[in-house]
């Protein structure tokens, strides 16, 4: 199978950038933290994709992983909110200005619980915006009780068992619109990095639950977010391979085994299947293999569902092509002629 | 029951009553959803046509169809505009209402009512004329279902007649209301007419109210707060828009949806603007913080229960300075309260709204051409000092139709703060988010996507110092609150100051605010016709309060806060802000009932206050 991340990475990227150029801070995170993994991931995904980090808007809601963003691309603006309130301020971001590649960094707690409501909100726009749960079942910043992710059995330290149903965040998304849905693991380098490099390509709501264990409160044995739990429980479905529209297409697919989606931007995603009767494309069918996940005590891995036609909320709204941040007052102010039109008609 | 004539009983000498010319109060009791609004506003507009000063307030309750509402016409010939309590003239079309409307007339008044209803009986110290309706209704509309609606505009009719309105007026102002419907405007014209017709063959005139013509509106435009702020945040510039409804906010968005789509749409038919209707209002201030940030002129409009749930996020915006505004249209809370009727009791959680040491900038209008001027005003200074800036309406303000000189075309150009480019950054290398380079408390800011390495910076609500770094160093945390603290004081000289009319010689002074205004403009000629007492008088249009304020506190060894709150809010912010020693000048005249403000009631409460 073929992989973009078993090349070694070259020095510079496509538009002139060494990796050095999309770090962030010295992570304060625990050692062993999921979340640092994943900033890793992020920071890989985006040198190799060539994006200006000047283009990337950065946000988060508060949490161990929304403080992530400050460990990766100093060079990107960023904006450390509101507990679960991140996805409207995204939106009011994209709504200024369209051409910002804007990445959310969430955490269980600040998305399915205080955030649940602007989370499906979100959703259902299908807002441009790369959407990262990270993923451990539990609060880490406030010391580890439960969150609404937690499978029904799972334990904490303290002994105390969760018996209430986890929101499955992946088929809630489906479900309300987003356009590109996976689940993976941050102990998965190669899944997570091609996901995230298919994600930067994508354009409308990419909602990536990324498992992401908290070394700290929920690592240990009887939690279902630790690494353990992790190598014996993921079900990946594909392989996943993605093709930048920049790089040549160098070896060809077996229509059989693999399904090729062709990205707005001319990318491919090629998804080799390894569960054969999995179609990403079907929401209905991802849905309903997600319950059955549950059922089974698996977790499932790969990209569960990904349209890469469906209109996205700019779209929709029929915004100007410039930023409306940057329109000038004579775009903005209409003519005296307006107003004095305007006066006539209430006289 | 009643003849259709004249019921004329008792009240020996009333016929002898001087003529009431140009200056009374006119309510329309209906029940809502019944169509009168059309048949009110017609009334109103004919009346403004006719060049006499008049406004129109509309009482109404929480409800879509089938409770009562009042809709009362102020004419006053000096142009007073504010409620007055007295009503003079009645139009009863509600009957589970009627009863209680005219027991509590006073003496005097005019009482018009549907036939049925009998009125005529219950006192003998007012003027009734009968009007069959439905008998007139089904002569001029054939179509049963549409009567209902149609009825209202008989009355419009019946009272031209009565008070003298040229009935030219009255069809320019129904053409007017119905201008993209003929046939609604044929079939409601007919029914004015048969009114007016009913009226001069059947009713006798018997009370002394008229309305002759003047020359008071020439130029004029009749327009309510909501749509006059939606005007002035166009003309503002304003290009994010988010709101969630809520009453009595509700129709500044959606008028403004009209004037966008109607102005705002580029030669390349795309929108230079977003609106957007969010789920919550939590999610509308984050929209326009996350906007803001992005360098947006954003907005959004609420009402108290909106305010009280952008509490987290204003801090947020406070503390990361993004500019914002946010239209407060008060109405009467706490909780749901009486959510269609007026108040001023927002002031204090919106000044400090969020926890911690939060404070915010208020503009206060109390006019629809300063919702108009204050759109830019908060706009502008949105940006200058990268914080929210709410605009203080209310519902007698935002709902209700006024009178006004036409708007001017902002003549301030769009000011966008300190904003850096590419280009400066260029030129400076390097910048500090959070750095008082200017000592005037306000920083640089540069906006995300700007294409310099250097431009970048994170925003974040936790301690920060001015490099926008994390930091938890108690002197990093005084000295950037101190330095926030510091663009309030400087705000003290940019934002809007005071109207003050003072002779400088009173020892008195009054502070109002708001819609209380066109209550203390009438009171304070009651207060100097009636009891010879003058008052100087300074009218807030926002906080942080400016050094007028300050110098007619100094001035003046009683000063009276008249407002539309329980807590004397404004007061206590005035406390807070004038000198100890000043702070036993502050007298509370404070308005609770949810009806907009009337002069009588302050009127005679100074007086009470004053000993008199
Ligand atoms: C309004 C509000 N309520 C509560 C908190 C406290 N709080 C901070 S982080 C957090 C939970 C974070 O959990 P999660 O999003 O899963 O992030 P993690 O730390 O696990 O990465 C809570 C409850 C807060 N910051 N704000
Ligand atoms: S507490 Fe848990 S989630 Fe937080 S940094 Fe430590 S390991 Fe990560
Ligand atoms: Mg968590």
């Amino acid at each position: 199978m073929a992989t973009t991340s078993s090349t070694p990475a070259p020095k510079i990227n496509r538009i002139g950038l060494s990796v050095m150029e999309y770090k962030g801070g010295k992570t304060t995170l625990c050692a062993g933290c999921g979340h640092n993994a994943i900033s890793e991931r992020i920071i890989d995904a985006m040198y190799e994709m060539g994006v200006q980090p000047e283009r990337v808007a950065k946000l988060s809601g508060i949490g161990c992983s929304s403080k992530s963003p400050a460990y990766f691309m100093s060079r990107s603006h960023s904006f450390n909110s509101v507990h679960g309130r991140m996805p409207s301020l995204a939106t009011g971001a994209m709504l200024a200005n369209r051409n910002l590649l804007t990445l959310g960094v969430s955490g269980d707690g600040d998305s399915a619980s205080i955030g649940i409501g602007q989370f499906v909100h979100l959703m259902r726009r299908n807002l441009p915006m790369v959407y990262i749960i990270e993923d451990n079942g539990v609060y880490g910043l406030t010391k580890g009780q439960f969150s609404a992710t937690a499978d029904v059995g799972s334990k904490l330290k303290t002994g105390v068992v969760n018996d209430l149903p986890p929101i499955d965040t992946c088929s809630l998304a489906i479900e309300l619109g987003a356009t590109f849905v996976g689940r993976s693991f941050s102990g998965d380098k190669r899944q997570l990095h091609s996901m995230l490099k298919a994600a930067i390509a994508h354009r409308g709501t990419v909602m990536l639950d990324v498992i992401s264990p908290c070394v700290t409160f929920n690592d240990h044995e009887g939690s279902t977010k630790s690494y353990k739990y992790m190598k014996d429980h993921e079900e990946p479905l594909q392989d996943i391979n993605f093709v930048p529209y920049f790089e040549e297409i160098d070896v060809e697919y077996d229509a059989g085994t693999t399904v090729e989606v062709t990205m707005h931007d001319g990318s491919r995603l090629r998804l080799r299947k390894i569960e054969e009767s999995y179609d990403a494309t079907n929401r209905i069918g991802a849905i309903q293999r997600l319950l059955e996940a549950h059922d089974k005590q698996e977790v499932l891995t790969g990209v569960l569902y990904v349209n890469s036609t469906a209109p996205t909320f700019i779209d929709l709204l029929n915004i100007t092509e410039e930023p409306l941040a940057t329109l000038p007052e004579s775009v903005t102010r209409p003519s005296r002629e307006v107003l004095e039109q305007c006066m006539e008609e209430l006289r | 029951m009643a003849t259709t004539d004249v019921t004329l009983q008792g009240a020996p000498g009333r016929l002898e009553r001087k003529p009431v010319v140009n200056d009374m109060s006119i309510q329309v009791a209906t029940v809502n959803g019944s169509g009168s609004q059309s048949s009110n506003t017609v009334l109103l507009r004919s009346i403004f046509q006719m060049g006499v000063p008049v406004s129109g307030k509309n009482l109404f309750p929480s409800n879509i169809a089938g409770l009562p509402t009042w809709y009362t016409i102020r004419a006053n010939k000096d142009g007073y505009i504010a409620r007055k309590k007295e009503i003079d003239f009645l139009i009863a079309m509600n009957a589970e209402t009627a009863h209680e409307d005219v027991l509590s007339l006073a003496a005097g008044a005019a009482v018009l009512y549907d036939e049925p209803l009998s009125l005529n009986s219950l006192r003998n110290d007012l003027t009734f004329y009968a009007v069959p309706y439905d008998k007139l209704v089904a002569a001029v509309c054939p179509e049963a279902k549409l009567r209902k609606l149609v009825k209202n505009m008989i009355y419009v009719g019946v009272v031209a007649r009565l008070l003298d309105l040229d009935m030219a007026e009255v069809e320019k102002a129904l053409r007017k209301q119905f201008a993209k419907k003929l046939k609604a405007a044929n079939l409601n014209m007919a029914a004015a007419q048969a009114g007016f017709d009913y009226a001069a063959a059947n009713l006798k005139k018997q009370d002394p109210f008229r309305i002759v013509r003047m020359d008071k509106n020439l130029g004029k435009i009749i327009i309510d707060g909501n749509s006059a702020a939606a005007l002035g945040c166009m003309f503002a510039g304003v290009t994010v828009v988010t709101w969630y409804p809520i009453t009595p906010s509700s129709s500044l968005v959606e008028t403004l949806i009209d004037y966008m789509k109607e102005h705002r749409i580029g030669p390349d038919g795309k929108a230079t603007f977003a609106i957007v209707q969010a789920e919550d209002e939590l999610a509308a201030i984050g929209m326009v913080i996350g906007a803001g940030w992005a360098g947006a002129r954003s907005m959004t409009a609420t009402a108290g229960p909106g305010i009280s749930l952008m509490a987290e996020f204003a801090g947020l915006a406070y503390y990361t300075e993004v500019p914002g505004v946010i239209w407060d249209i008060q109405r009467v809370g706490p909780s749901t309260g009486l959510p269609t009727r007026t108040s001023q009791g927002d002031i204090l959680s919106t000044a400090f709204l969020s926890h911690g040491d939060t404070k915010n900038i208020l503009l206060i209008p109390n006019s629809v051409s300063e919702c108009f001027e204050m759109a830019t005003d908060a706009f502008n200074l949105a940006e200058q000092f990268q914080t929210i800036v709410f605009v203080m309406s209310d519902l007698d303000l935002g709902m209700n139709n006024w009178m006004s000189d036409p708007f001017k075309y902002p003549e301030t150009p769009i000011n966008r703060g300190k904003v850096l480019s590419k280009e400066d950054l260029e030129r400076l290398g390097t910048f500090s988010r959070y750095k008082d380079v200017d000592g005037d408390g306000i920083g640089w800011r540069t906006l995300p996507g700007t294409d310099h390495p250097a431009a970048a910076y994170f925003a974040r609500g936790s301690g920060h110092n001015e490099k926008s770094q994390y930091s938890e160093r108690p002197d990093d945390f005084e000295r950037n609150m101190e330095r926030i603290n510091r663009k309030f004081e400087t705000a003290r000289s940019f934002v809007p100051r005071p109207e003050v009319v003072s002779a400088g010689k009173s020892k008195i002074g009054i502070i109002a605010y708001g819609t209380s205004h066109w209550a203390l403009v009438e009171s304070r000629d009651q207060l100097k016709k009636e009891y010879n007492f003058e008052a100087d008088y300074l009218r807030l249009r926002a906080y942080p309060f400016t050094r007028e304020v300050h110098e007619f506190v100094e001035q003046h060894e009683r000063v009276y806060v008249v407002e539309q709150n329980r807590d004397a809010q404004m007061l206590s912010l005035l406390k807070l802000d004038v000198r100890p020693e000043l702070v036993t000048r502050l007298r509370s005249i404070s308005h609770i009932h949810g009806l907009p403000l009337d002069a009588r009631s302050v009127t005679d409460e100074i007086m009470t206050m004053e000993g008199k």
